[in-house]
C-alpha cells in the first residue's frame, strides 16, 4: 500500500506546525523588517521632500532678497553719485565764492595799501617839496617862505577885480572881534607876515578887520581867508596836484 | 527497492512508527525552523543587511506577490499556508542533492497530507471569506446541475495534485535509482540536475493550484468589476 495512513496524519500534523514555526520565525519578523524599512525610507523621502521644498523656499526667498539687495544698491550708488555730484558742486562753488571773497579782500588791501602808499607819499612829498622850498628860498633870497607865501597872498589881493574886491571888503567889513575873519595856513605865521596881510586886509577894506590866525596842516602850504563866504586862497596844492597825478598813475601800474 | 521512504522503519509501536518519511519530514522542519530563527535573529530595518536577510526578504516577497497576482486580495492572510508549502515542497525536492536523501514529497502519504491540508484549506478560507451561505452557493454555480460535477472535481483534483507531486518525485527518484545500475556516472547527475529542476517546477505548481484552489473560493460570484482608473491628483 503506498498510503500509510498513520504517515499522512503525521505529516498533514508536521505541515501545520510548520506552518506556524515559519510564521513565527520566518514571515512575520520579515514582514516586520520590510514594514519598518518601508516606513523608515517613506518617512526619509517625506523628510527629503520637505527639505527640498524648504531648500526651494530658501532659495526663492535668497534670490529675492539678492535682488532686492542689488537694486537698493544700485539706488544707492546713484543716491551717492548725486549726492558727490551736488556736494562737489557745493564745494566747487564755495571754493569759487571762498575765492573772490579772498580777491576781493585782497583788492581791498592792495587799494588801500595804495591809499596809504599815496597817503604817505603825499605827505612826504609835501614836506620834502617844503623843506626844498624853504632851503632853497632860504637860500636864494634869504626870505623866509612863510613871508614869500604872504606876499603872494598879498599880491592875490590887490590883484582882484573891482566886482569881486568890492564884495570881499563887504564880506570883511562885516566882521567883528566876536566873529573875526579866518585867516588859515599850513603853518603858523610868524609875526611879519601876519603884520603885512593884516595891513593888506585893511587897506582892501579900507577898515580895521579883526583876524584870526589859525593854523590848517591840510592846506598843504598856502594861506586861506575866509570871510562872510568869500574867499581869498593861495596853497601850492596845485603845483602838488600834478605830482600826485603821477605818483597815483604809477601807483596804479603797480597795483595792476 | 523502496518505493518510497514510508517502507524504511526506524520505530514501530502498533499504529504507531517512526518512518523515513517522518524522519526526513522533521530534519527538514528543523532545517527551515532554525535557519529562520538564525537570520531573523538580527534583523535589519535599515538599508544595510546581511545577504541571508536580503535572500529571506526576497523569498517571502517574491512569494506575496505571486499570491496577489493569482488573484487573492489580502496576500498577508494566505502567506503562512501558501508559503509554507511552496518552501517544504521546495525544500524538500532540493534535497536531492544529498546522497542518501529520500525526500518526504516521494511518499504519497506526504503528498495526500498536503493535497489534504489544501482540501480543508479551500473551504476554511471560502468560508472564513464569503460565510458559510456564499462559499456552499459556489458549488451550485453556475448551475445547480452542476453540484455533483463541482464535488467530483474538488476531491478529483486534491487526489491529482497528491499524485501528480508524488509521481513526479518518486518517478526522478527511481530513474536516477535505475541509471546508477545501468549507465557511467554522468546521466544521473545530469538527471539530478534536471530532477532539482523538475521538483521546483512541482513545487511552484503544487502551491500555485493551492492558490488558485483558494482564490476561486474566496472570490466573489459574479464578473468581477472592472477597475476604473483613478485620476492622480498630485
Amino acid at each position: 500500500m503506498l498510503i500509510d495512513w498513520f504517515t499522512v496524519g503525521a505529516q498533514a500534523g508536521n505541515f501545520l506546525i510548520l506552518v506556524w514555526l515559519l510564521k513565527r520565525f520566518l514571515y512575520k519578523p520579515i514582514l516586520a523588517a520590510v514594514d519598518t524599512r518601508e516606513k523608515r525610507i517613506a518617512a526619509a523621502i517625506a523628510d527629503a521632500e520637505a527639505g527640498k521644498s524648504l531648500a526651494q523656499k530658501e532659495r526663492d526667498e535668497f534670490r529675492n532678497k539678492n535682488e532686492a539687495f542689488a537694486a537698493e544698491r544700485a539706488a544707492l550708488f546713484a543716491r551717492a553719485g548725486e549726492e558727490a555730484k551736488a556736494e562737489g558742486a557745493r564745494l566747487l562753488a564755495e571754493a569759487r565764492g571762498a575765492a573772490d571773497a579772498l580777491s576781493a579782500k585782497r583788492g581791498e588791501t592792495l587799494k588801500r595799501d595804495a591809499a596809504n602808499l599815496h597817503q604817505a607819499i603825499v605827505r612826504r612829498t609835501r614836506q620834502e617839496v617844503f623843506a626844498v622850498a624853504r632851503k632853497a628860498l632860504a637860500d636864494l633870497a634869504a626870505v623866509g617862505l612863510e613871508e614869500r607865501m604872504a606876499e603872494v597872498f598879498i599880491r592875490r589881493l590887490g590883484e582882484m577885480d573891482g566886482a569881486s574886491k568890492s564884495v570881499f571888503a563887504e564880506g570883511l567889513r562885516s566882521a567883528s572881534v566876536a566873529t573875526p575873519v579866518l585867516v588859515r595856513s599850513a603853518f603858523d605865521l610868524p609875526a611879519a607876515p601876519r603884520a603885512a596881510i593884516q595891513q593888506a586886509v585893511n587897506g582892501a577894506s579900507a577898515a580895521e578887520i579883526p583876524l584870526r590866525f589859525e593854523a590848517a596842516p591840510d592846506l598843504v602850504g598856502g594861506i586861506e581867508l575866509t570871510a562872510n563866504g568869500q574867499k581869498v586862497a593861495w596853497s601850492i596844492s596845485e603845483y602838488l596836484a600834478s605830482l600826485e597825478k603821477s605818483i597815483v598813475e604809477v601807483s596804479d601800474g603797480a597795483v595792476a | 527497492m523502496r518505493l518510497s521512504s514510508d517502507e524504511l522503519v526506524f520505530w514501530r509501536h502498533g499504529f504507531i512508527k517512526v518512518n523515513g518519511t517522518l524522519v526526513y519530514t522533521w530534519a527538514l522542519m528543523l532545517v527551515l525552523a532554525v535557519g529562520s530563527k538564525l537570520v531573523t535573529r538580527k534583523l535589519s530595518a535599515h538599508q544595510e543587511r546581511s545577504r541571508w536577510q536580503n535572500l529571506l526578504e526576497m523569498i517571502v516577497i517574491a512569494i506575496g506577490k505571486q499570491i496577489e497576482e493569482i488573484g487573492l486580495r489580502d496576500a498577508g492572510k494566505y502567506l503562512g499556508f501558501l508559503g509554507t508549502l511552496f518552501l517544504f515542497i521546495a525544500a524538500a525536492n532540493l534535497g536531492t542533492v544529498i546522497p542518501g536523501y529520500e525526500p518526504p514529497t516521494g511518499s504519497l502519504s506526504t503528498t495526500a497530507a498536503l493535497a489534504l491540508c489544501v482540501f480543508i484549506a479551500v473551504p476554511f478560507y471560502g468560508i472564513a471569506d464569503r460565510g458559510l451561505g456564499g462559499y456552499l452557493k459556489s458549488y451550485l454555480e453556475p448551475t445547480p446541475i452542476m453540484l455533483p460535477l463541482n464535488i467530483i472535481s474538488e476531491l478529483s483534483r486534491t487526489l491529482a495534485m497528491a499524485v501528480r507531486l508524488f509521481g513526479n518525485m518518486m518517478s526522478g527518484t527511481m530513474i536516477i535509482a535505475i541509471l546508477l545500475t545501468i549507465t557511467p556516472f554522468l546521466f544521473p547527475i545530469v538527471m539530478t540536475a534536471l530532477g532539482l529542476l523538475t521538483g521546483m517546477v512541482q513545487a511552484y505548481i503544487f502551491s500555485i493550484l493551492s492558490a488558485v484552489y483558494i482564490a476561486a473560493a474566496t472570490r466573489p460570484a459574479g464578473p468581477e468589476p472592472i477597475p476604473t482608473p483613478i485620476p492622480r491628483t498630485d
